[in-house]
């Protein structure tokens, strides 16, 4: 997994509320056996009409944010299914980082294992972000994860919060499996343990 | 270092949450023992690719338990191959990963091949207390034996693949209570429906939610598996609900549920999975089971419920961010405000999926078409949960009311319910379903979705348009 340090990108405005997985990657691309590729297909059926052309309307297919590092979002953003396409086709994309009121908790979840930031902040702080947003490639924001802070583009500063585990995790893109796997044998110790307790198991 | 315990009266969640804490970090991060995993063939390769590049074998491949589900053709000839080469490969590699890695596996041809949340507990791998994680969100089904079950992503799968552990925080306590008794052609899906839209989809994130009160008392497993299959819906990862004579009476004699002496140890510790009197939640919801009526979806969140009594609403009618989503919904949905739901026409009737897919909503369905025919010109697609379901439909003599009556009876199999295989609406095709899911384009591109009771799926078969059941009993 890619660390996430300090990143400074155009961000888009996607004001809609409760933007679900299958809205991010619709069902057809999730045949695939591999985890890259999916970028192209990312919001697929908003983005392109049934005959595969680009809708001219849709936000990430404007000239200024075809190049989106960011994207600040409506409530409960990653609704739904717990497909781990969504975070994988955001990434691909080039997408880094999404700022809301609320997400989903699986999606929310799957972002962290993939090196991207999902920050969630009050209300009126993401009204004003879309705002920025909305100016298009004006508007480059600065989020640091180190001193966790969001940068807007007249320079306002943001403080957001961040489970430290997770933020330490990202920080210094590790792997979840070998960190555990450091911990084989506490958890060896606790299964037979609950395996002579619970023998039906 | 072990958990420190939480002391004084504590939730069904907090007992099991406790029972499985292997390890705890001083911020409280826990790694969470998980006693079952399910697998299904569409959020499993990428993790089982980990492994191989890893060179981790599957910690406890009696644990878990493989599927095929989503990508199977439910047609009767299926045994002659899935026809989408990408379905085929991903399901080929199941099969390949299941064998390599020697965990339990139902293949395609098996009899008890199915739907990966209705074969779990038909083969008693589901049992109360336990914790079961599977990469599909819809695993808050099994929460219905009293078990802590929820979905989790692809790093996940891998994850306790290799450790059988998840890393996890614990999530807060919500209480749902249905007092009461439901009125006649009142469901488990109008529950589970009629709760999502007084707390919205995200009214239960972050917390895990125990549904109780006499109406859910009253539930047989398979309308429980109902309501906690849509605790995600919710914004609830896990819904879960206290064990009792009903679970009990469901798992004994399952082929992996305990027995002998076993099972008398299992069902000692079973009946101690109850919330405490006194135990603190963090948010209640309780609704009267009477001021439930039979419901349907509008739009294209499962929030947006109505009963069927009710018209299609007018977007001034909300606040904020949702005046601009309800104006997209309806005119996908390409529906007026005013319009009486009754008046809806569908052409497309699906009963199936790990909502509804169960034998007792099979026969709710059949309770319904029983010398009826469905309207001429519908297509009615009928998809058990599971190749047992089929059998035992088959012996009850629902499948011969559902050809009588015109229908398609096939194979099992996730189906239309998100449309990863052939069974897809057309763009603008309407259909009454009683799968989980509304989403723009869910059931295929364009098509639009409501979502019903599996009696309300059967009579708007009859109608052509959504239909009020207790008219047709």
């Amino acid at each position: 997994m890619d660390k996430f340090e300090k990143l400074t990108g155009i961000a888009a405005p996607m004001p809609l509320v409760n933007i679900d997985t299958d809205m991010i990657i619709p069902k057809q691309f999730l045949k695939t056996i591999k985890r890259s590729g999916l970028g192209k297909n990312l919001f697929d059926e908003m983005r392109y009409d049934q005959n595969g052309n680009e809708i001219a309307d849709f936000v990430l297919n404007k000239p200024a944010y075809r190049k989106a590092e960011i994207i600040v979002a409506g409530d409960n953003f990653g609704c739904g299914s717990s497909r781990e396409h969504a975070p994988w086709a955001l990434l691909d994309f080039g997408i880094r980082c999404v700022i809301s009121t609320s997400f989903a908790d699986i999606f929310y979840n799957n972002c962290f294992k993939n090196g991207i930031l999902p920050i969630k902040l009050p209300k009126d702080q993401v009204d004003a972000l879309m705002e920025d947003a909305e100016r298009g490639e004006n508007a480059r924001i600065t989020v640091d994860l180190e001193s966790q802070t969001i940068s807007a583009s007249d320079g306002t500063e943001i403080h957001f919060d961040i489970d430290p585990f997770r933020k330490h995790c990202l920080l210094n893109g590790l792997d979840d499996i070998a960190l555990t796997l450091e911990k084989k044998s506490a958890i060896e110790t606790f299964e037979q343990a609950y395996q002579a307790r619970m023998p039906w198991v | 270092m072990t958990a420190p315990q939480k002391t004084g009266p504590k939730t069904l969640y907090d007992k099991i949450w406790d029972a499985h804490v292997a390890h705890q970090d001083a911020d409280g991060t826990c790694l969470l023992y998980i006693d079952r995993h399910l697998v299904h063939e569409v959020t499993s390769p990428q993790a089982f690719e980990g492994l191989r590049m890893a060179g981790r074998p599957v910690h406890a491949p009696d644990k878990t338990i493989a599927v095929p589900d989503h990508n199977v053709p439910t047609t009767l000839d299926r045994a002659n191959g899935i026809e989408n080469e990408e379905s085929r490969i991903q399901v080929e590699a199941l099969d390949k990963n299941a064998r390599d890695f020697g965990v339990v596996y139902y293949p395609v041809d098996d009899i008890r091949q199915g739907i990966v949340h209705i074969v779990g507990p038909e083969q008693g791998w589901t049992l109360p207390g336990m914790t079961v994680v599977c990469g599909d969100s819809h695993t808050a089904t099994h929460g219905a034996f009293g078990a802590l079950a929820h979905g989790i992503g692809t790093s996940e799968v891998e994850h306790v693949l290799a450790t059988q552990t998840l890393i996890q925080k614990k999530s807060k306590n919500m209480k749902v209570e249905i007092t009461g008794q439901l009125q006649p052609g009142v469901t488990a899906k109008d529950i589970t429906l009629a709760v999502i839209g007084a707390t919205g989809t995200a009214g239960g994130t972050g917390h895990v939610i125990e549904y109780c009160g006499e109406a859910i008392r009253s539930l047989s497993m398979e309308g429980r598996m109902t309501v906690c299959n849509m605790a995600i819906e919710g914004g609830a990862r896990a819904g879960i609900i206290a064990p009792d004579e009903t679970t009990f009476e469901y798992v004994t004699g399952r082929p992996h549920a305990p027995k002998g002496a076993t099972w008398e140890m299992a069902e000692a510790y079973w009946r101690t999975l109850f919330t405490d009197e006194g135990a603190e939640f963090d948010k209640v919801l309780t609704l009267r089971a009477e001021d439930i009526a039979p419901v349907v979806t509008w739009g294209t969140s499962p929030e947006d419920v109505l009963p069927i009594t009710a018209v299609v609403p007018n977007p001034d009618d909300f606040e904020g961010g949702k005046v601009e989503a309800v104006s997209r919904s309806l005119d996908y949905m390409g529906l007026k405000p005013g319009t009486p739901l009754t008046e809806i026409p569908v052409d497309t009737v699906f009963i199936g999926s790990c909502t509804n897919g169960r034998i007792e909503d099979l026969r709710a369905a059949a309770a319904i078409l029983k010398g009826r025919k469905i309207k001429e010109g519908m297509r009615v697609m009928i998809v058990p949960g599971s190749g047992l379901v089929r059998e035992q439909a088959e012996a009850e003599g629902l499948a011969d009311i559902f050809r009588d009556a015109g229908a398609d009876w096939r194979l099992a199999g996730c189906s239309m319910c998100l449309a990863m295989n052939p069974d897809q609406l057309a763009p603008q095709e309407r259909c009454a379903s009683t799968s989980n899911r509304n989403f723009e384009s869910r059931q295929g591109r364009g098509g639009r979705t409501h979502l019903v009771s599996p009696a309300m799926a059967a009579a708007a078969a009859v109608t052509g348009r959504l239909t009020d059941v207790r008219e047709m009993m």
